[in-house]
């Protein structure tokens, strides 16, 4: 069943939250050991919340579009009362005060949050291998990871530990894990979704999204969470997204630009296989009337390395909360400041320290301008570029990860290629634009590949007309 | 271009950053520091002098909000996760020093 | 003092002034603004710095912002907020959010009650510390055993005014800091208090050879609490800085820390030791670019300030503008400028208000006011009576006269006066003769003699003024 049928199955009595439920439940039994796409299933607060969910069905009251509808949370999202690690040492045991804003939405919708998925440690990575409490598998291959950051979410989905999970992306952290497992995966514009209660990585890049198995699932969970909040200053005031009629209304006429840079020009790494994938994509698109034609976006070749100073100077920022004053874990000691250093150098991993080292160093005295101040004006060619884009195209096209899911330990001793993985879904980050991954053939492993499609600020709706497309054609293919 | 990072530089920036780091973490992060610098060196063949820097991908200003108090908080709630407290306070080990 | 070290040497003083606004709840967060109160009750998870949380920027601390702008001539114009970085456990975020390169106002000046302008180099908007308590060691934070954190103040908006290194002298900086505090407390934006931090002074102090264009090296001193501690912080400091050059050395730029109990400054940090608070703009926040209208809108609605409430009843009392100083300070012209209008002796209003009016006005009205200066203006009640009257008005208020009635402070009839003066006369013929023939100097002190006679006799019920006015009269005839 896919999500959006449980709600009306569940209202027209032929099953119930709690059955539906139990099937998740019995697929996480059955598989979580071996992928660990969790760090907390909620299986009690879950059966509760069905409970309650079928009780008031029954007296008759509509509770909204996620009815019964189980879903995953990253565990960078603050949940009430309930862990939230950020898979991370330093918040070991802490239990947030407050929910997030999309909590209270994903509730209020009728969801069932059924646990707290495993991450990269603050979101930092590509194969959620950096988690304090072990890495995820790829329910596709239990020896390859799942991408990342928000490897557990996509594993839940793809596992079918439930039908829809919440991510974040900070620098493709929900779409390269989407592809790498086969599922759908959604950036939205920057400021779509409340970022109230998302533990910050890089404030002005981390975006909240949904993963799904289906284009219109992610639809439907994207426009749960969307709209806005007064508590994000930076929350867009727009009412909730409707991508109802996105899902059917095709491509036809609309001009999409292949992103030349990211499909075998400029930038090196894509594999062959994946690049074979794009190909059919572009003809799929074609077939369905699209206008498909290579175009150059000639400054994401410069966005990776862009990204890799701003995010960490953020972080840098973001990340010196955790000194072991008000809340999480202490090392004790005999000062304050030995007793900061102490619980944070035991309480981050490597890939943490490393950029908190690398964004302190790009914000301190006389490094500045060489490096955080010239990634900021990156960052405007890049936002021009796809200015000059979108005035000769509705959307634009690339692959999402530039290979399959890769083996556990392959990219762990060398972080710069891990952060290669990043290179075609950092630019939206960096622009704040909409970008989706949906799953589109094969790679010559077997293992799924991810399509891009990139949109400008706001038009979600436009994207998902092309992901639909995509999806049905590489369905009526397999 | 930038001069490489040096084994200094990065135990100014672990003492900037709050963190200790062992004599082998100096060396690895040293080396793999300048590893992700050298990539942003690309920036360089960018002619960059005309261009404004771009802070934040959102074009709004001004989002304000009104000065009306919230609910009373609840101190034991936010004093629960704390890893000291004494008299509803936060416990700390005594702060040498002065703040900015 | 002649052998003074400070003979011979200037001393430069800048002033970075921050001011808790007078808002209900703290500048990114609905959590109370309120001084005091039970530790930790008023916070929230923005104040505490929790993961997750976000700053939501105060209408209401813009709005002070701009008029504490407009009110110190700034140009108040878009800006920016930034993060300051840097660990204490005070600071819950281990960043302050505050305004770096693109302050909302900046450029503007003050101008003390001699007329002076000082320039304001900035006026920008930040968010307060929390407070850390000391326990063991006798209080003093070297030697506490540990410390104990109150997050109660840590998110209140503060403005950080940043003066011009425009003041010369310990007074000119006391004047500058009560200038301000008038300011702030006329226009609503803070209640000044500094006794209760809410306002907080951080003096840049340096000394020069008298005509020396040049700066000397400066040294910023912190934890000033009064305006006492203010003027003694500064003496110390320049004669600390003047006796380091006078012995060959030079003075480093340091960060020091002023210690009311020994009255020395101490040395917290050195130029080298300074923070590198890694300033960027804070990415949770928009940029804040007030309207024209809205600016236009504080500006009109901005209450009349110091200066010009010193001119109003500079001019209405026939004073100098420096006089009038203290009426605005004690915040008592408005009321002064009513019983003046009501026809009252401007500068008996004047002695009144700033001598005997320690504690406000009480249940004094207007209309007692102008009867009382009237009663005593028409030699109905002497200044000592009038005096206690006042202090009855100011209690419970009242009806002057009946008040007056009630003490016994009948008017005297003044040919029941004259009586009196002439029989005093005739006893001390010698004395009348010297105070008719004799000089300005010689006329005044009989007529001290005469009136104390007359005191005398009458228990001091008599007014002085009109004693003399007798004597003058009698000695022409
Ligand atoms: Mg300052
Ligand atoms: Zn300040």
């Amino acid at each position: 069943m896919n999500a959006r049928e449980i709600p009306t199955a569940i209202r027209n009595g032929e099953t119930t939250a709690k059955e539906v439920l139990e099937t998740y439940l019995e697929a996480i039994h059955n598989r979580e050991e071996e992928i660990h796409a969790f760090n907390l299933v909620l299986e009690e607060e879950a059966r509760n919340e069905a409970e309650r969910i079928d009780t008031l069905t029954a007296e008759g009251e509509n509770l909204g579009p996620l009815t019964g509808i189980p879903v995953a949370i990253k565990d960078n999202i603050c949940t009430q009362g309930v862990p939230t690690t950020c898979s991370s040492k330093i918040l070991d045991g802490w239990r947030p005060p407050y929910d997030a804003t999309i909590i209270g939405r994903l509730r209020e919708a009728g969801a069932v949050i059924v646990g707290k998925t495993n991450l990269d440690e603050f979101a930092m990575g590509a194969s959620t291998e950096n988690s304090a409490f072990g890495p995820t598998r790829n329910p596709l291959d239990t020896t390859r990871v799942p991408g990342g950051s928000s490897g557990g979410s996509a594993a839940a989905v793809a596992a079918g530990f439930a039908p829809l999970a919440i991510g974040s992306d900070t620098g493709g952290s929900i779409r390269q894990p989407a592809a790498l497992c086969g599922v759908v995966g959604v950036k939205p514009t920057y400021g779509r979704v409340s970022r109230y209660g998302l533990v910050a990585f890089a404030s002005s890049l981390d975006q909240i999204g949904p993963f799904a198995e289906t284009v219109a699932d992610a639809a439907l969970l994207l426009e749960v969470i969307s709209g806005h909040d007064p508590l994000d200053t930076t929350s867009i005031p727009e009412p909730p997204l409707d991508l109802s009629t996105a899902l059917t209304q095709g491509v036809e006429g609309l001009r999409i630009g292949v992103i030349d840079e990211l499909s075998g020009g400029a930038i090196e790494g894509i594999s062959d296989d994946v690049l074979e994938c794009l190909e059919d994509a572009v003809q799929a698109l074609t077939s369905a009337g699209a206008i498909v034609e290579r175009t150059s976006v000639p400054s994401t070749v410069y966005g990776l390395s862009a990204y890799y100073v701003i995010a960490p100077a953020e972080a840098s920022s973001n990340l010196a909360r955790y000194d072991g004053v008000r809340f999480g874990p202490r090392v004790d000691a005999k000062t304050t400041s030995e007793m900061m250093v102490a619980t944070r150098t035991a309480g981050f991993g490597d890939e943490v320290k490393r950029r908190i080292m690398l964004g302190t160093y790009a914000l301190s005295a006389g490094y500045y301008d060489a490096y955080y101040g010239k990634s900021q004006k990156v960052r405007t060619l890049i936002m021009n570029d796809f200015a000059n884009a979108y005035k000769k195209y509705d959307l634009l096209l690339s692959p999402t990860a530039p290979t399959t899911a890769f083996p556990l330990g392959d990219k762990t001793e060398d972080p710069l290629q891990m952060y290669l993985q990043d290179i075609c879904t950092i630019s939206s980050n960096l622009a704040g634009h909409p970008a989706m991954s949906v799953p589109f053939g094969k790679g010559t492993d077997g293992l799924p590949v991810g399509i891009q499609v990139l949109a400008s600020a706001m038009d979600e709706h436009t994207m998902f007309r092309a992901g639909a497309v995509l999806e049905a054609s590489n369905q009526g293919k397999s | 271009m930038n001069e490489r990072i040096s084994r200094d530089d990065v135990a100014h920036v672990a003492r900037l950053a709050c963190l200790s780091l062992t004599n082998d973490e100096l060396d690895s992060f040293t080396s793999q520091l300048a590893d992700i610098l050298e990539h942003a060196a690309d920036l360089d063949a960018l002619e960059l002098e005309e261009i404004e820097p771009t802070a934040h991908p959102l074009p709004l200003a001004n989002v304000l909000r009104d000065d009306e108090p919230g609910a009373v908080a609840d101190r034991e709630k936010f004093l629960a996760s704390a890893p000291q407290v004494e008299n509803n306070q936060f416990k700390v080990p005594p702060a040498l020093g002065d703040p900015a | 003092m002649t052998d003074d070290i400070l003979d011979g040497w200037e001393t430069v003083i800048g002033l970075e002034v921050h001011a808790e606004l007078a808002t209900n709840t703290k500048l990114f967060s609905s959590a109370r603004n309120v001084f005091g109160g039970e530790p930790n009750t008023n916070i929230d998870p923005v104040s505490l710095g929790l993961p997750g949380s976000l700053p939501v920027l105060n209408k209401k601390a813009v709005e002070l912002a701009i008029r504490v702008g407009l009110a110190l001539n700034c140009r108040v114009q878009r800006s920016v907020f930034a993060r300051k970085n840097y660990f204490y456990p005070d600071m819950p975020k281990a960043y302050q959010i505050s305004q770096f390169d693109l302050p909302i106002n900046e450029g503007g000046w003050l101008e003390l009650p001699d007329g002076r302008q000082i320039g304001i180099e900035r006026a920008h908007l930040e968010e307060d510390t929390g407070k850390s308590s000391h326990v063991g060691g006798g209080g003093r934070i070297h030697e506490a055993d540990y410390s104990l954190v109150d997050y109660n103040r840590a998110g209140v908006p503060l403005i950080e005014i940043v003066g011009a290194p425009d003041l010369r002298s310990a007074d000119d900086a006391r004047e500058y800091v009560s200038e301000l505090r008038s300011i702030l407390v006329a226009i609503g934006a803070s209640d000044g208090k500094m006794e209760e931090g809410s306002m907080r002074v951080d003096c840049n102090v340096s000394v020069r050879p008298h005509g020396n264009q040049e700066f000397g090296t400066r040294c910023e001193v912190k934890n000033i609490n009064s305006l006492r501690s203010l003027g003694r912080a500064i003496e110390y400091e320049a004669r600390r800085q003047v006796d380091i050059i006078t012995s060959g050395q030079k003075v480093e730029q340091q960060t020091r820390h002023w210690d009311e109990a020994d009255g020395r400054t101490h040395t917290l940090r050195s130029k080298e030791e300074a923070f590198d608070y890694r300033y960027f703009s804070e990415p949770d926040l928009v940029p804040l670019d007030p309207s024209l209208e809205w600016i236009a809108e504080i500006q009109e609605s901005q209450p009349p300030l110091p200066r010009q409430r010193r001119i109003d009843l500079a001019k209405a009392a026939e004073i100098e503008p420096t006089d009038a100083a203290l009426i605005v300070q004690k915040d008592l012209d408005e009321f002064a400028l009513s019983v003046i209008k009501k026809g009252a002796d401007a500068s008996r209003v004047l002695v009144h208000l700033a001598n005997n009016l320690a504690d406000g006005v009480g249940h004094l009205t207007v209309d007692a006011f102008a009867t009382l200066i009237h009663l005593e203006t028409n030699g109905d009640l002497s200044a000592t009576q009038a005096k206690t009257v006042l202090a009855d008005l100011v209690d419970k208020g009242g009806d002057p006269t009946q008040i007056a009635a009630d003490h016994g402070f009948e008017a005297m009839d003044t040919s029941e006066l004259d009586a009196l003066i002439e029989s005093i006369i005739n006893e001390n013929p010698d004395d009348w003769t010297a105070f008719v023939q004799g000089d300005a100097e010689e006329r005044k002190k009989k007529s001290g003699f005469f009136v104390g006679q007359v005191m005398k006799v009458t228990k001091g019920q008599a007014d002085g003024k009109v004693v003399n006015g007798i004597l003058l009269r009698r000695a022409e005839n």
